[in-house]
């Protein structure tokens, strides 16, 4: 294994089946964490289309753009891809890629089993789209699965969903759960036992603290997605009856089950995105972290809380009284960590020096838009506002505030900010402000006009509706919000492949930060660090940069 | 490995969970109380031979190569004979009581939760059996003790969770 072991700029002069022979064998966290980004992207962009068919199907009433069928395959797809194998790449990646730099180790704990996991994401990808090919196996016509990303039984029975693209679901949901679950041993064993000299855990950055919290909840949740999985192959090919309502099983314990995980696998999207957020405004403020111990505080009680709020999720059933009141409860309480993190980022930046570059505007939008997707949120937990709203737009309209408007855009402001430590060069500050300004533009265009439709009555994965109820206008602007994100999209794409080859160079530390992965060439060396670094704050470079007035001082 | 056995636990408490939902909910078909028998002898042969992985993982860390093979190899021979009385239990069902996996939500879930628990046994002796090739190999040494502590866990867990599940299936279940 270690003769693969070389850094990007060596590899410039090898041919070129030689170095992807290195990239696929590899089995450093650095390019494993590049190959989860990309990987992601890559399946940003066929979500992205899938969402834009959906969108050109809904334009106007009576469309016949795509069939009914073809719709419900879109949904299906667009949902399950962009929450499998594109949120959960991205966020492995950048851990993949920041956990160990920041704790000044050398990789992560069990590099191989790092590169399984890697295999077992890209696998579930492939299996998901194989089954377009696939699907209705030897008929030949090919059709993904149209089940719905949360698949609820019966309609995944062998009755309601034959030939394979059911199968090829459960299949590929399995295979990258694995190698979830095997991503988040690492991050685990890798925080706990190799930081660096100095790094207790009161001095591990926050990308690592919300990183080790989200690891935690990726065992809890995705395992009971896994068992579930299985139960479902095993009522599928070997006859079991767990969800056959006609012998007496359950069609709701299915709904228990995927939302067991369905919630909190919310908040393993989540905190990486506070994760980014944590990061990027300190530095872009100029300031300390406002309340470090009560974000560590806040995190875990996220982790906790959401652990328990999961059949939110399904109030329409009919749960009982009993139920649906401890659920509403819960799902409020969960708004008072979120709550304290968002006063705490408002408190960082409070009286900061503050620097307006491309990371730091969308952070500042996912400030503005995590609150109200938040207070949608506790709209949506209040039981009987649930049962008027539930399964219609504002739902939709809800969670894509939550997904797009908070984790996407710390994402891309996480691209623009550790961008020039992998590649070593900067992305383009004019291209990242008008990406910003596209898709700040689109998302509001298409997410705040498409909760209108949905509180005047307009379910979700409807593949046309009537004209004159009102809902024309609506679906039309929010159709036209899509092109304003393609285009942003499009440019950030651009930017990245143009930066890559044409962009300033970077040099060790463009953003004058404060944690260790700055201290580092870029990209950072194969090793990453010729001597393990000792930290005495929370700060490192901040006490190398002012040894006249360093943190530790007062921590 | 505390990561994998609390993702393991989750797994198994999902199909606990299903099994304990559906008792006594089969409409068809042989129901528990007339078709279980505690496997008495075979559960006791698997919680023995959590005692003897653990005597042989202290002997190799003692430096007692010889002890450490006989502990091992007991180990091996006590898991097998429970998955020998796993296969007997289950041709009995089949051929004799008629339950299988598609007969009702008993079999189902009684199927699916001690065979993931056979699976984990038979992963558990694949293991067992590497590491006693490499000790017949004689490349097993008191510097692998640690390693051998961790696979131990492993098995203790999977001994563990053969508790709760025999509490759920013989005991609660019929």
């Amino acid at each position: 294994m270690s003769t693969t072991a070389i850094t990007l700029s060596d590899t410039t002069a090898r041919p070129v089946t030689l170095r992807f022979h290195e990239w696929v064998t590899t089995v450093d966290h650095k390019r494993l964490g590049i190959l989860y980004v990309v990987y992601a992207l890559i399946f940003l962009l066929v979500g992205g289309v899938e969402a834009t068919i959906m969108r050109l199907q809904l334009v106007r009433p009576h469309n016949d753009f795509v069939s009914p069928q073809a719709f419900n395959r879109m949904f299906t797809m667009h949902g399950t891809t962009m929450i499998f194998f594109v949120a959960m790449p991205l966020v492995f990646g950048f851990a993949n890629y920041l956990v160990p730099l920041m704790i000044g180790a050398r990789d992560m704990a069990f590099p191989r089993l790092n590169a399984f996991s890697l295999w077992m994401t890209a696998l579930g990808g492939l299996f998901l789209y194989f089954s377009f090919l696939g699907g209705d196996g030897l008929y030949g016509a090919g059709s993904a699965p149209d089940v719905g990303w949360f698949a609820y039984a019966p309609l995944t029975a062998k009755t309601f969903s034959v030939g394979h693209s059911t199968d090829f679901w459960t299949l590929s949901l399995l295979s990258s759960g694995i190698g979830s679950i095997g991503t988040a041993i690492n991050l685990i064993a890798t925080i706990l036992c190799m930081r660096c000299p100095g790094m207790t855990l009161g001095k591990m950055p926050l990308l690592v603290w919300l990183n080790l919290v989200m690891a935690g909840l990726v065992i809890l949740a995705v395992s009971p997605l896994s068992a579930a999985q299985i139960m479902l192959l095993i009522d599928r090919y070997l006859g079991g009856h767990f969800f056959d309502t006609q012998a007496g099983g359950s069609a709701v314990i299915w709904m228990h089950f995927f939302w067991i995980f369905g919630h909190p696998e919310v908040y393993v999207l989540v905190l990486p995105a506070f994760a980014f957020a944590s990061e990027i405004i300190p530095v872009f403020s100029r300031k300390a972290i406002f309340g470090y111990p009560v974000m560590v505080l806040a995190t875990i009680a996220i982790g906790f809380i959401g652990m328990s709020v999961w059949a939110h999720h399904m109030f329409t059933i009919g749960m009982s009284a009993g139920a649906n009141t401890f659920f509403v409860l819960s799902t409020m309480a969960i708004a008072v960590p979120t709550g304290i993190k968002i006063f705490n980022w408002l408190a960082t930046m409070w009286g900061g020096k503050l620097r307006l570059a491309t990371p730091m505007l969308f952070c500042i939008a996912f400030l503005f838009q995590f609150l109200v997707a938040g207070l949608t949120g506790v709209t949506l937990a209040v039981a009987p506002l649930d049962w008027q709203l539930g399964n219609s737009y504002y739902v939709v309209a809800h969670f894509h505030y939550v997904i797009v408007g908070g984790i996407l855009f710390t994402v891309f402001g996480a691209f623009y900010y550790w961008f020039p430590k992998a590649s070593g060069k900067m992305l383009n500050e004019e291209l990242g402000k008008l990406h910003f300004w596209l898709f700040l533009i689109g998302f509001h265009l298409t997410f705040d006009f498409m909760h209108v439709p949905g509180i005047l009555g307009m379910p979700r994965r409807i593949y046309t509706y009537e004209p004159g109820r009102g809902w024309d206008i609506w679906n039309l602007i929010v159709s036209v919000g899509v092109l304003f994100q393609a285009a942003g999209i499009l440019i950030f794409v651009f930017n990245l492949v143009w930066s890559y080859f044409r962009g300033k160079a970077a040099g060790k530390d463009p953003w004058n930060a404060w944690t260790l992965e700055w201290s580092t060439s870029s990209p950072p060396p194969v090793y990453n660090y010729a001597t393990i670094p000792t930290v005495r704050s929370r700060r490192p470079l901040w006490d190398l940069k002012h040894p006249e007035d360093p943190d530790w001082r007062y921590e | 490995m505390w990561c994998l056995i609390a993702a393991e636990s989750a797994i198994f408490t999902i199909f606990l969970v299903a099994y304990l939902f559906y008792i006594g909910k089969s409409q068809t078909g042989p129901q528990p109380a007339n078709v279980l028998h505690a496997p008495i002898f075979y559960t006791v042969c698997l919680l023995a031979s959590s005692l003897t992985v653990h005597v042989a993982v202290r002997r190799l860390a003692a430096g007692e190569g010889a002890a450490f093979g006989r502990w091992w190899l007991a180990t091996i021979l006590l898991g097998g004979t429970f998955l020998f009385g796993t296969a007997r239990e289950w041709k009995h069902l089949i051929a004799v009581d008629g339950l299988t996996i598609g007969a009702n939500l008993f079999g189902t879930t009684y199927y699916s939760l001690v065979g993931l628990h056979g699976f984990h046994v038979t992963m558990g002796l694949i293991a067992l059996t590497i590491v006693a090739t490499f000790y017949f190999a004689g490349r097993l040494g008191r510097e692998h003790s640690e390693r051998l502590a961790v696979l131990s866990m492993y098995w203790h867990f999977v001994d563990g969770v053969w508790v709760v599940v025999f509490t759920v299936v013989y005991v609660i279940g019929v």
